[in-house]
């Protein structure tokens, strides 16, 4: 048996995200799968998915609408319904929000301008197994890069979202017009994350940070106990060998 | 205006109208009533959707519309922000 868990990276056409997921994940200690959208199952012994970043289908309809009606979206709701871990980056977010997975929408950044930059996020809520390395309003440097990143939801159900924890990072300042400067969300199981900062970009302090690799470090432990049974901090030596 | 089709169903032809919620920031309209703004036209409340023509086969005009909404739920419009229209073609 591989001693790495595997993490499926599916690839849409125009995502360009897939390779730098990849990337991040081989160096936090999983082996990534790069998984085809037309697929019909996700490989044997996944441990997790991410919904990588892009313009998956040119951004037509809406950010992640056609994508969200994939042939591979049937597996991933199976994974999602058996509390697999799937996380969804910026265009992986839209698309996750799309299928339905994920509470609200994305729509086009306010200032109507493409923001790409790094950004501070505070860390909201630790509940989910996506927070497990992280600790309620730790400030967290990852950048975003999108046009359409003003999450929303109405008003009722942000108030039920926020009170079951399910708003997990949350912009310092008005970065795009989201509702609540909301950042990313979890689902009401806590096992589906969508946030529109990439984490992947931000794996090794040489590139200017490292706090997306505690994102995703702990996506890596969720998936090596979910197919290895082992537990948490099998990634932690690794984070800090990247550099 | 509609065709009959061989089987005993008709193509129908639609145009759907998707539009921005009321309430729901549209950046979009917002761009394009500054710029008509700019022109001199004294524009308000502009707002962009988007049209969809299609054509669709159907037993009859409720069949299309039934078909059209569903197409609508599915895809087409995301409902939590937008609204939907469905107009079939005299």
């Amino acid at each position: 048996m591989n001693e790495r868990p595997i993490v499926a990276v599916i690839q849409f056409p125009g995502s360009n995200d897939d390779r730098d997921a990849a990337w991040a994940l081989g160096a936090l200690g999983a082996e990534a799968a790069t998984v085809w959208h037309g697929a019909l199952q996700l490989p044997e012994e996944t441990g997790a998915v991410i919904l990588p970043g892009g313009f998956s289908y040119g951004d037509y309809l809406r950010s992640g609408a056609i994508a969200s009606q994939a042939l591979v979206m049937p597996a991933i709701r199976r994974f999602a319904a058996d509390g697999g871990p799937v996380l969804g980056i910026c265009n992986g977010f839209q698309i996750l929000c799309e299928a339905r997975l994920l509470p609200g929408a994305l729509r086009p950044n306010h200032q109507l301008e493409f923001v790409c930059r790094d950004v501070a996020v505070r860390v909201e809520s630790t509940d989910s197994l996506f927070m497990s390395r992280c600790e309620i309003d730790q400030e967290l440097v990852i950048p975003v890069k999108h046009g359409e990143g003003a999450w929303y939801v109405d008003e009722g159900t942000f108030v039920q979202l926020a009170a079951r924890g399910q708003i997990v990072l949350r912009y310092t300042e008005d970065v795009n017009g989201s509702l609540g400067n909301v950042a990313g969300v979890v689902n009401e199981a806590g096992n589906v994350m969508g946030l529109m900062p990439h984490p992947e970009h931000a794996v090794d302090p040489l590139l200017g940070s490292a706090d997306g690799g505690l994102l995703l470090a702990a996506l890596v432990d969720a998936a090596a106990e979910r197919t290895l049974g082992v537990g948490a901090d099998r990634a932690g030596a690794l984070v800090e060998d990247v550099t | 205006m509609s065709e009959a089709r061989g089987n005993g169903s008709k193509l129908v032809r639609a145009t759907v109208l998707v539009r921005p919620k009321q309430g729901i920031l549209d950046p979009q309209g917002q761009a394009v009533q500054s710029s008509l703004e700019k022109l001199g036209f004294p524009v308000e409340a502009v707002r962009v959707g988007r049209v969809i023509d299609l054509e669709v086969e159907a037993k009859d005009e409720d069949d299309a519309r039934n078909q059209i909404a569903l197409m609508c739920d599915t895809l087409l419009a995301n409902p939590l922000i937008e609204s939907f229209d469905v107009r079939l073609a005299e």
